[in-house]
Parts: structure tokens; sequence; C-alpha cells
């Protein structure tokens, strides 16, 4: 704490929030398009989200209210750590609800509530290029990228049809961004991709192993690859969230106990909560007392 | 034939530091012929297979290709944009070693189908059939079109590159011995499958190889390089059974002493 409390506001330097800076809104000029940048060390190991961190850094200014999530939830110890971190180094205030905050930092999913204008989603990045799994070089995957040279993509696509039958892909599912740069939209559900599509708010993508950053700025097109006669679909759930009765949402399957059973809930933490007290209740859940009364 | 060659080389030159790739290589190529260059390793036919399929930078020359409009265009001025498309769509190359040439960590069916994705086919159905239509032209088996080339014998695998290559209907494909490095059983019968194709197609070929049984069982012309110079050319029959170079007649007589 002490230690931290000799930083600058948000751990990292001005000079390096400039270069960050540059590299966001390079990122913004050009959809879709990695812009690599000199990710620096910062207090916690790759993987816990040190690009994401580094982004949230050199945006975030001293009026914003953060909020973190890791799979949905707020609670988990990546978010807590992460918001933590922030209420420490820059001193922000910091809030669950989605509504309520300007930037929210996201490892795998995309809030259920409709982004509005002036909210800057940041996603934590593990691996930037949607082309490496088939083509490891770098030198060419810049090329394919430059000459717009994406047939590997459909690859890919193809071969979980072979074997599956369908396009098995759920998550890191390959997008187009404004008809030009094919991103991977970091491992967020499938079903997240159409939230991207023309989104209100600014959304930006932070690799920080892989020193990337890239972005879709508001009001963008992303369009999820697939074929004509294969066409991307999201998941589809059969029940509604058990616990808030929510349908259309993404949930997450819960293990109740070592009998098999089991309930599907809302990997949105907050928007589960929020439905909640209001009152809606789904087959497993509990009235809430204040609005049952 | 048609009135035009499909390729015009003029005075082809590489040369790496003092050392001669090769040197002032003047040919044309018409369309539906085969070339063989043939020569020993280090004869500087690698290099100038390189050099014509812009896989390397020529030092001095021209390579001007009749593309599908018509016109001719200088190689070594296209963007790499339209280069790169004109090699994965009129072009092919047959590697050596098929994994050169080869996607070996997805099914045969994908390697045959990338091309056709890779130029805007986004109907699967349709690039699974055509794939399929290929795999049995070089006989391939459609139960093995769902394996992955890793699962292949090595006859298998270059019957595979040259489906992956034919697809898209090029006008020319460049092979870097293709039989090379195959059991001679399994090599004959490779011979005969291309030797099919090419007819069938109307492909032009510019075969590299150092193995004059392949340029006699393939090609209409063939050239014999030596150190970086072609120093004879002909019709393959000609040259086979009338050499006229001190060099080629070496060459011949060897092949036949085996
Ligand atoms: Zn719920």
């Amino acid at each position: 704490m002490s230690e931290l409390a000799t930083y600058n506001f948000a751990y990292l330097d001005e000079q390096t929030k400039r270069m960050i800076r540059r590299a966001i809104l390079k990122a913004i000029a050009i959809p879709g398009y990695q812009v690599p940048f000199a990710s620096r060390e910062m207090p916690m190991p790759y993987g816990w989200g040190t690009g994401g961190v580094q982004v949230t850094a050199a945006v975030i200014g001293p009026e914003d209210t953060l909020k973190v999530i890791d799979q949905g939830a707020d609670d988990t110890t990546n978010a807590v750590s992460i918001r933590a971190f922030f209420q420490k180094v820059a001193n922000v205030a910091v809030t669950t609800k989605t509504r309520e905050a300007t930037v929210i930092q996201t490892r795998h999913r995309i809030p259920e509530e409709q982004l509005t204008e002036g909210q800057v989603l940041v996603y934590q990045v593990p691996i930037p290029e949607p082309l490496r799994f088939l083509e490891p070089r770098e030198t060419e995957t810049r090329k394919m990228h430059a000459l717009e040279e994406y047939g590997l993509m459909h690859v890919k696509l193809y071969e979980d049809i072979a074997r599956n039958g369908h396009i098995a892909t759920t998550y890191a599912y390959p997008v187009k961004v404004e008809g030009r740069y094919v991103m991977d939209p970091s491992p967020i559900p499938k079903f997240d991709n159409p939230k991207m599509h023309m989104s209100e708010a600014l959304q930006l993508f932070g690799a920080g192993r892989e020193k990337r950053i890239y972005a879709i700025p508001p009001h963008t097109k992303v369009v999820s690859l697939d074929f004509e006669d294969h066409p991307f679909e999201i998941q589809k759930f059969a029940k509604p969230c058990a616990l808030c009765g929510a349908h259309g949402v993404y949930l997450d399957e819960v293990i109740l106990d070592d009998k098999g059973g089991r309930m599907f809930v809302c990997s949105d933490t907050d928007f589960c909560e929020e439905r909640r007290e209001a009152g809606h209740v789904g087959e497993l859940g509990v009235a809430n007392k204040e609005a049952a009364e | 034939m048609s009135e035009q060659p499909l390729l015009k080389v003029h005075e082809l030159s590489k040369f790496y530091g003092a050392r001669i790739g090769c040197r002032d290589v003047s040919f044309d190529l018409w369309p539906g012929e085969v070339l063989a260059i043939v020569g020993e390793s280090g004869s500087g036919k690698t290099t100038l297979l390189n050099c014509l399929s812009t896989r390397l930078t020529a030092d001095v020359g021209s390579v001007e290709y009749l593309m599908r409009d018509g016109q001719y265009r200088n190689l070594a001025t296209m963007p790499e944009a339209e280069r790169r498309f004109l090699m994965r769509t009129d072009w092919g190359f047959v590697h050596q070693n098929p994994a050169d040439g080869l996607r070996m960590t997805v099914s045969a069916g994908a390697n045959v189908g990338e091309r056709l994705m890779a130029v805007g086919e986004r109907h699967y159905g349709r690039i699974r059939e055509t794939a399929g239509d290929w795999l049995g032209r070089v006989e391939i088996g459609l139960d093995r079109m769902d394996d992955q080339p890793r699962a292949f014998s090595g006859g298998m695998r270059q019957r595979l590159q040259i489906a992956r290559n034919l697809v898209t209907s090029p006008r020319l494909v460049f092979m870097d011995e293709p039989t090379g490095g195959l059991d001679v059983s399994v090599q004959a019968r490779l011979l005969d499958l291309i030797r099919g194709l090419v007819q069938d197609l109307g492909l032009a070929v510019i075969v590299v190889t150092h193995d004059l049984a392949v340029a006699r069982l393939l090609s209409h012309r063939m050239m014999v390089m030596k150190n970086g110079l072609v120093i004879e050319q002909g019709l393959t029959d000609r040259v086979l059974d009338d050499p006229r170079e001190p060099y080629t007649q070496l060459l011949v007589s060897s092949i036949l002493q085996v």
C-alpha cells in the first residue's frame, strides 16, 4: 500500500500513458487493426489482464466510475483485485452496476444491459491474432491482414463443420470489423458477438503479453464470419435463468449437489441481482421480500 | 496452342554475392506447354524456378506473364497483393516436400478447399463438393476427405498437394522435383497421374528435376543447366536422343548406365 502510494495517478507514469493513448487513438482510427505497443510490467502476472489494466490505466480519469467483471461476475478474485488496484492507485469510484460505470474492464463477457454512449468497455485479451492457430508466422499473418487475405479464417470454420456437423466455435468467434479487418473478440461467448455490432460504447482491447491494442469505435459494423449454408448463430438456452427468470441472456451452469442437481443462471451477476431486486423470480429463485411485500 | 506465349522470360539473372545463381536465361513458355529444367544440384535450376515463380527476386532481366485479360504484366513490378492473388488462383506450385505445400494439421478437404475460400467462396456444401471432385481426380477416396495429411503416405500427400493447387483451374503450375523422395513404383504412378491431368487441363508446367526420366515422361521441351547457365535446350526427345553438348551427353549416358 505505502509502496504503491508513491506511484503516479493510475500507476503508470504520464509518458507511458501517453504512449498507450497514442496506440489507442491509432486503434480507434483503424477499427479492428492490431496496434503494437510497448507493454509495461504491471504489479500482476500476465494472464491476469495486464493488457486490459494498462488500457484502463491510460483512459481512466478521477471522475470515472469503474466496474470490473470476470466471466460476468464482479466478485471473482481477478475482478476484485483489479478493482482494488484502481481504487488504490487512482482513487476512482467503483461500482458493480453496468449502468453507473463509465469504464468497464472485462474478461470473457459483455454485460447484458445495453451499453450507452460515453461508456468504455476494456477487454482483457490473451491472444489477439485470429489467424495464429493456422499460421504461426507473425510476418505472414501481418501480411494477410495488410492484403486482406482472410481465406484461412474460413478454413477453420470449414474444419469445424467437417468435424462436428456445425460451427462448433463458441468462444473467441472471429468477426470482421467495418468490412475490413478480421478480429478476435477475445474469449467472450459468441452469444455476445452481436452486442459488439453498432454499439454506442467505445470498445478497447488490450493484450499485455502479446503487446497489442485494438479497438471498435462506437457505431461500427461487427459481423461474425460464417458460411451461406451454415449461418452464424448464437447459443440458445432451453430455459430462462433459474433465479430471475430472464430469457435471451447468457446462462452459466451451476452444480447444486452431487446427485446431478444443477441449474442455469445468468452469468452476468449484476444483471441477475437487479432483476431479482425488481421482483422477478425464476424457477428456483426466492422472491425478494421487499418487492414481494 | 494460342498465338501468344504465356510467359516471356528475358535475360534473367540472379547472383548470390559474387556467385552466380543463374545467368542470362531467356525463353518463352506457351499455353499448355510442359518445360523441364534439368541439371544436377547446384546447377541453378531451383534458383531459376524460384525467380520465375517470384519466390525470389531476380537481379537482372524480366519475366512477363500473359494475364487472363490478354495483357502482359511484368511480375517484378506487380503489386504484392495482385501477385499473391495470381499465385493462388492462376498459378500453382508443387513442392518436392508436400509438407511445404500443405497444411498438415487441417483435413484433406480443407487443404483443397482453401483456395476456393481464399477467392471468396462462402458456401460450405459447394466447397466440399468441389474438394471431393478433386480428391477423386487425384485418386484419394472420399472416405479420407476429413483426415489430415499427416495420416497419408508420401505419394498420397503429393497427390493431395496437386489437387490443392489445381482446384482454381490455374493456367501455369511450377513443380520442384515433384516425384523426389518417393519410391520408384509410387513415382511411376504419380507421373502417370500428372501427365494425365496436364493433358486434360491443358496446363502449362515448368518442372525442375534432376531425373531425366521425369523430363522424358512429362515434358515437351527441356533446358539443361550447368553452373547457372542454360547450356542446351530443345524438344525433349531431340535433347535426350541426340544431345549436342558434351555435358548433356554425359548426363544422358550416366542415366543409361544405371
Ligand atoms: Zn438471472
